[in-house]
């Protein structure tokens, strides 16, 4: 019984880091068909946000509430991978629509150039330009409608984009000189560490598991349930379906195809930067930490169905607990007296680089019979 | 035959003095007669261009402090040394292409290069088959000995073999069974190997091994086969690369892996400065096995790790491989000083028997192309660094390993021309 929660568990733990990181991906490249090669570095983005948070949070101002910092970078990594998303969605991806091999490489061009960026820029200063984006972004469509529509919107337009530039600057400056660990650029990578009441383990029915693990369980079910609420209840993710299921049509109903595809890559990144702070927790940040996961998302939402999230959340939670039967030996356990062809067969793969071949070659034959896999859409559009 | 080779020698100075000039190396300073390039190739960008980085920064602080004290004096004259540095960008053939730049075109005598296995061997080839010379300071897994390839990290001898009879004998788990887990790739293998052979040897047991795919952080599984194949504690030796030892270590210890549970960790790969990236609350109580340790009390030890820090910044570390690094810069100008000339060959002859007054200790050049050294075991502490619990004399080098079953009864020898890389002993 033990031994069974405690695969079960590992099972889910594993399933989960693979499900956060996919989520995002499943919604840019399920929905929208953008093959965001970038995802990962978007993910990489949310990770250093967790590494910045916690900094600041170490200044005396904000330091009765450090314990607190890990609930905070996750909203701010939604939010600062969200806006570096739409700034890619407004300067690349658009003008790539329907073009995926140039949007795939396109993307990996922008992952390069994000990469570069963290090794050779001082976080400081990368704070304050993303400050500078979301306030550049976001003030001109705080407008009244009056000034929106009146013809001298692109000055006001002109002068929002300076006064965040200014306010970007000005933030960069006073970070980099208040915490010096931020003012100097370095490939190094950094550490998150989690607050004292995330360390550790809790019992549960007799059996220990890792506070960090659970934590990263709970961040990827709320994401789930928060992005299908939005997407099954809200106006907008009912639009957004619209668009995903018929781009023309919604077109000439009235909906702004540009608006939702702005909304719809954002929400993406932002749950890309949501999966930045779950896997920060578990190993080191730095340039080359979403590029590790790029590959396993792809995966995952291959696996499940493109455009199908019960699909990704079940092939994330399936490759899962697949990694732990075959990587941990499991089997042998559960049938110790087996022949000892088979048992041997089972040892071969029982360690960490074999059971990831082992997985891939069951994907790869699965989706030989289902290539469309799990959960395929059906339908009419789904040709086009 | 004497004065032909002096002739070479002075046209291949006379075009590296054009090479440097015309590279825009800097003119010679007032005080020098003529200057010298060297060649540095190390990773700059990608994954490898954390930890190589520093090993640059090293390389500059020896070349800085050789040129300070007067340069390298060939024939009476004094030479500058300036350097020409090179990324390998973390991209093995990127290593041999550079390594053919740098020989070819920019016709420098030495280089020193490399961190990965993978690097090293990308670039063997091509320094043999130019038969040109590489300086290469990182500790690996030996059964490699090459006549163009100077080797001035630990062998398994110097620093696997030390650690793992302490672990067995002298540590809080003595008598205890072995878990060994490494990154999936040559050097965790061998060693890996050579650890089996020994721990049998002793009469241990090794009760599981376990390898993680490079750029993998998924390290679930193999927690779970530690508890299950140690559960009351015990030794598990860690090979682990880099920034997996942040995803291990963060793991291991929220899963009740830790040393006051009875599991005991011995380190390969974590210096000093992986300490400060891991966090040292995550290593206190594990163990690490060096040749160097920045704790060394001694005039040596204290003067590197402060002029160091005086040229790169108070807050940086130095750790074993800069050593082998700033060791091999040294050695080089006692070589060539001693042979009198740059010339590749009488360079490396001049090289075997070279002793060095390192931070480490003594060092001397064996005729294996390899370095004796001391063994240190430390444990790691509070504040980031290792209290050194042990201190071997100084070890020979082992280029094959008498423990691994392919080269058992092997040794190189390079001085004797009937010996070679390979000759049973």
């Amino acid at each position: 019984m033990e031994l069974l929660l405690d695969s079960l568990f590992n099972g889910v733990a594993i399933g989960s880091v693979l499900l956060v990181a996919a989520l995002g991906l499943a919604i840019v490249f399920g929905l929208m068909g953008v093959i965001n090669l970038a995802h990962g570095e978007l993910m990489m983005l949310g990770a250093y946000t967790t590494y910045v948070t916690q900094l600041i949070f170490k200044l005396p101002i904000l330091k009765p509430f450090y314990n607190s910092y890990i609930i905070v970078s996750i909203f701010l990594a939604f939010i600062v991978s969200g806006v570096v998303g739409i700034l890619l969605e407004k300067t690349i991806i658009r003008k790539l629509y329907g073009s995926p091999l140039e949007t795939l490489l396109a993307t990996w061009g922008v992952s390069l150039i994000l990469q570069q960026f963290v090794r050779s820029v001082p976080l400081a200063y990368g704070t304050g330009l993303v400050i500078s984006l979301l306030i550049g972004l976001f003030l001109p469509t705080t407008f009244p409608s009056k000034i929106k529509e009146s013809i001298n919107f692109k000055y006001f337009k002109f002068s929002s984009w300076i006064f965040a530039a200014l306010t970007g600057v000005l933030t960069g400056s006073v970070i980099s000189s208040s915490v010096s660990k931020l003012s100097r650029a370095s490939a190094r990578n950094v550490d998150v560490t989690a607050p004292s009441w995330m360390r550790g383990q809790v019992e549960i029915i007799g059996t220990a598991f890792p506070k960090t693990r659970l934590m990263i369980i709970v961040i990827t079910l709320i994401s789930v349930i928060a992005i299908t609420l939005f997407l099954n209840q809200s106006a907008w993710g009912m639009r957004i379906r619209a668009v995903t299921q018929n781009r023309q049509m919604s077109d000439c109903l009235g909906i702004s195809t540009e608006k939702v595809d702005i909304i719809t890559f954002g929400i993406g990144s932002g749950l890309a930067g949501v999966a930045g702070v779950a896997v920060s927790l578990l190993g080191s940040v730095g340039p080359n930490v979403g590029g590790n996961y790029i590959v396993g998302c792809f995966m995952v939402v291959v696996l499940g169905g493109v455009g199908n999230l019960l699909g990704t959340v079940l092939a994330s939670f399936g490759i899962g607990i697949m990694t732990d039967l075959i990587g941990a030996g499991r089997l042998l356990s559960i049938w110790p007296d087996m022949p000892l062809p088979l048992s041997n067969t089972i040892n071969f793969f029982a360690t960490t680089s074999m059971a990831r071949v082992m997985i891939f070659a069951l994907i790869v034959i699965f989706l030989q019979f289902k290539p469309t896999g799990l959960f395929p859409q059906k339908g009419r559009m789904v040709e086009n | 035959m004497r004065i032909s080779r002096r002739i070479l020698a002075g046209l291949a100075t006379a075009s590296l003095a054009v090479t440097a000039t015309s590279c825009g190396g800097g003119g010679t300073s007032g005080s020098f007669d003529d200057t010298v390039t060297v060649g540095i190739l190390h990773s700059l960008s990608g994954t490898m261009a954390i930890s190589e980085s520093t090993l640059v920064d090293t390389e500059k602080m020896a070349i800085e402090e050789i040129n300070a004290a007067g340069g390298v004096t060939v024939g009476g004259k004094s030479y500058k040394i300036e350097y020409i540095v090179e990324d390998g960008a973390s991209d093995w053939p990127t290593f041999a292409e550079k390594s053919k730049k740098l020989i070819d075109q920019d016709g420098v005598p030495v280089v020193f290069g490399g961190w990965t296995s993978a690097s090293r061997k990308a670039m063997l080839p091509v320094y043999e088959s130019k038969d040109a010379f590489l300086y290469y300071p990182i500790q690996y897994e030996a059964q490699e000995c090459s006549n163009n390839i100077f080797y001035t990290g630990a062998t398994p001898n110097q620093q696997s073999e030390p650690a793992t009879d302490f672990m067995y004998k002298r540590s809080p788990a003595a008598g205890g069974d072995f878990f060994l887990v490494g990154s999936d790739y040559v050097f965790p293998r061998t060693s890996n190997t050579i650890t089996k052979a020994q721990v049998k040897q002793l009469g241990g047991k090794v009760v599981g091994e376990d390898y993680l795919p490079l750029g993998n952080t998924e390290v679930a599984p193999i927690i779970s086969k530690i508890k299950k194949a140690l559960p009351e504690g015990g030794i598990i030796i860690n090979t682990l690369n880099g920034d997996q030892n942040v995803a291990f270590f963060k793991q291991i210890q929220d899963a009740g892996i830790t040393p006051s549970s009875g599991y005991y960790v011995m380190n390969y790969s974590i210096a000093e400065e992986e300490i400060s990236t891991i966090g040292p609350e995550f290593l206190e109580g594990h163990y690490g096995a060096w040749n160097y340790m920045m704790s060394i009390d001694t005039p040596a030890s204290k003067k590197f790790a402060a002029s160091f820090k005086k040229r790169w910044g108070a807050d940086r570390v130095v750790a074993d491989p800069q050593e082998s690094a700033y060791n091999m810069v040294y050695l080089w100008k006692q070589a060539v000083e001693d042979a009198g000339t740059f010339d590749d060959n009488a360079v490396r002859e001049a090289l075997v028997g070279q002793t060095f007054d390192a931070p480490q200790g003594p060092v001397e050049v064996m005729p294996n192309h390899h370095l004796s050294q001391t063994v240190r075991i430390g444990e790691i502490n509070a504040d980031g660094g290792f209290t050194i619990l042990e201190e071997t004399g100084v070890v020979l080098p082992q280029a094959w390993n008498q423990k691994h079953p392919s080269s058992k009864g092997f040794a190189c020898d390079w001085t004797d021309p009937s010996k070679g890389e390979k000759y049973k002993l």
